[in-house]
């Protein structure tokens, strides 16, 4: 199987700023690929360069086998890409938008049509053609998005940040589009801010101020060494008052972090202090968990941040 | 080629879809140009008439009212009254209720009968340099006229000079602003709607979907410029309908000419409207730019000031701005009847910085999605 999405060693500077360091990774064919990461760590940058919007400094990539450094051209063709603006003409109705991405792809007569209909059909927006594009809701804007971006059948389809600001019903909706395109054979690199999306993927890469910082399907993830320090243990701490309790918490010696989930602390503690800490909290229940991608992050974010100080 | 305007046809189509759209474009498109032509073409007057004039007639003769009278007589000067001081009389000019002042000295009439000389006092408010060059030539003219009348009281003068304006007979201020007018009018226009077109798509974010998919940046924008060319060709139509009916001014020269050579202006100012939406961020920056525009070419084109009078340095700057060709070809094909041959040059070199400003904001575009 020959991978749709491939960066090599990518490296994007911009004057002194280096935007993207020495990135690499690959995403299968017919893959759901997560990027995590916070604002201005990188994910737009390397979506740029992969669409060969951007020459990167060194390295380099490819899309569906072809160079991004020499078929920027062919790639946009075959490449779909939704930014969280979404693109959209708002004072255009549905039908007028896509029918301008359809003439933008070079899409003309039946075939436009035939596939005019079948995005229809596919994100179920077909009741609101003669609606313009503003008067949507945020969800039913994301699906027109997401048809627009998918009207010339792309291989490969970038989805920047796609779900931020939008209600948890059309969020789980578009997530089932996803896979259902994926299912076809529809290759997606999603960047998200959010962790439960994220543990949808079958892979995640997680960037970190401009460094890939880690890569796997979630198990992996949870598997990896600089997730789950050298004895230590991932824990959670069942009490009435958690949120009360936090920062003794913290302030126990061998307590690495701590944080509130729900009613409960998820904390990385030193095994040899964990008597300790259970003599210290007697009321409450402890239990070792297997860590969640948050907390995996997390762990690897306060590592580089110790290690570059 | 092809790959070159790639995109062009549906961003053609798209873009006349937002003009339908938006009837607030189009208002400000067609009627705020319409309405600045009848405001300008009405207030501004160079001709100067009627100027409000005081006088102190001390000599209080025959001789004296002859005089006013020819004053009266030029057109020029408007007698509004009579003061009987020349403290008066200042203070008439300084607090602005007349621009000159006449002072005829009580032995007037006696030096015009002894044939010694007879001074008169002209004061001329300078506050306005073209009210007073004009009061001032006026002035000496009449005078001129009634010494000559004094020394041959029937005889025929030596040399008559009988001035023929041509192309203006009448020298209406309207024929000469209003065809310039026509100029600045569609420059405004057109470089605001298309800067502000592009720039209110990066604002919104769809400028960035479009770099993602394969539309080429000719395509982008040439394919915006076409339904705002448009846009302006209409309007300039209705324009020059309204400066022959409204304003009576003639097109001497063929109007077909006219409309043709105006494509390469319009080329012009829609490739500095692109030019300035690939530097604005904000429509609010786009608009300050194109204002920016607006005065080097109201006042650096010959539209209002003669281009020969300016500083060396200033006639070489009025040559690098367009409007200085176009309102070349206005006033040549509409005052002087003018044909290709007269204005060709002027053509061309619009349509050279025409396609340079396109090509310019084409690849600043390009280079700016790298960036």
């Amino acid at each position: 199987m020959t991978a749709a999405i491939t960066a090599d060693h990518l490296t994007i500077r911009f004057g002194s700023f280096t935007a993207v360091n020495d990135v690499s990774f690959s995403v299968d064919k017919g893959e759901i690929f997560g990027f995590l990461g916070p604002n201005g760590s990188g994910k737009t940058t390397i979506i740029k360069a992969l669409c060969g919007l951007l020459r990167p400094t060194e390295g380099g990539g490819t899309i569906l086998g072809m160079d991004v450094r020499q078929h920027a051209a062919e790639i946009k063709c075959r490449v779909g890409y939704m930014s969280q603006k979404f693109g959209l003409y708002e004072d255009l109705t549905v039908e007028e938008n896509i029918g301008f991405y359809a003439g933008v792809y070079g899409i003309h007569g039946e075939k436009a049509e035939q596939r005019k209909q079948e995005v229809l059909a596919l994100t179920g927006i077909e009741h609101y053609l003669k609606r313009r594009a503003g008067q949507l809701s945020g969800g039913w804007k994301q699906r027109l998005a997401l048809a627009c971006a998918i009207i010339h059948s792309p291989e490969v389809v970038f989805l920047d940040e796609p779900t931020a600001g939008i209600d948890p019903v059309a969020r789980r909706a578009l997530w089932d589009l996803l896979f259902r395109l994926s299912g076809q054979g529809v290759t997606f690199f999603v960047t998200t801010h959010y962790m439960d999306e994220a543990e949808r993927c079958g892979r995640v890469g997680y960037i970190y101020m401009s460094n890939l910082v880690a890569i796997g399907t979630v198990a992996e993830l949870q598997g990896l060494p600089d997730a789950n320090p050298p004895d230590t243990a991932r824990i959670q701490i069942k009490t009435a008052n958690a949120s009360a309790i936090l920062d003794s918490v913290r302030k126990i010696a061998g307590v690495r972090e701590a944080t509130i989930f729900g009613q409960s602390i998820h904390a990385l503690v030193e095994t040899r202090q964990m008597e300790a800490l259970r003599a210290r909290l007697p009321e409450a229940t402890i239990e070792t968990i297997t860590p969640s991608l948050e907390d995996i992050f997390v762990t690897l974010t306060y590592k580089i941040m110790e290690s570059s100080q | 080629m092809k790959r070159l305007f790639r995109g062009l046809i549906p961003v053609c189509r798209k873009e006349a879809l937002h003009i339908v759209r938006d009837p607030g474009t189009l208002f400000f498109a067609l009627l705020i140009p319409m309405l600045q032509l009848f405001l300008f073409g009405f207030a501004i007057d160079t001709n100067i008439r009627q100027i409000a004039t005081v006088v102190m007639d001390e000599s209080q003769t025959q001789a004296s009212r002859s005089l006013l009278q020819r004053f009266a007589a030029s057109d020029v000067f408007a007698l509004r009254g009579y003061v009987q001081s020349q403290d008066e009389m200042y203070a008439a000019i300084r607090s602005g209720r007349a621009r000159v002042g006449i002072r005829i000295p009580y032995d007037y009439a006696r030096h015009v009968l002894d044939g010694s000389t007879a001074s008169v006092l002209v004061l001329v408010d300078g506050s306005d340099s073209t009210v007073a060059a004009q009061a001032v030539s006026t002035s000496t003219g009449v005078a001129l006229q009634q010494s000559l009348a004094q020394i041959l009281p029937e005889g025929n003068l030596p040399i008559d000079v009988r001035p023929s304006v041509l192309y203006n007979p009448s020298t209406r201020s309207a024929n000469f602003f209003v065809p310039g007018l026509v100029g600045i009018l569609l420059q405004v226009m057109t470089i605001l709607l298309i800067a502000l077109s592009l720039v209110r798509e990066r604002e919104r974010g769809t400028l960035e979907q479009l770099t993602m998919t394969p539309v080429a940046p000719l395509g982008l924008m040439v394919g915006k410029m076409i339904p705002y060319g448009v846009l302006a060709f209409l309007e300039l139509c209705a324009i020059l309908a309204v400066m022959r009916i409204v304003f009576q001014v003639p097109i001497h020269g063929n109007v077909f000419l006219l409309l043709a050579l105006s494509l390469p202006f319009l080329l012009t100012v829609l490739g500095i409207g692109l030019l300035i939406s690939t530097k604005a961020r904000t429509q609010a920056e786009a608009f300050q730019l194109a204002m920016g525009t607006i005065l080097p070419s109201i006042f650096l084109s010959g539209y209002i000031f003669l281009i020969e009078n300016m500083p060396p340095v200033f006639q070489v700057i009025s040559r690098i701005i367009p409007t200085t060709y176009y309102i070349r070809i206005l006033r040549g094909i509409i005052l002087r009847g003018a044909g290709l041959g007269d204005v060709w040059l002027d053509g061309l070199v619009l349509t050279a910085m025409g396609s340079a400003a396109i090509l310019l904001a084409a690849r600043q575009f390009v280079n700016q999605r790298e960036g």
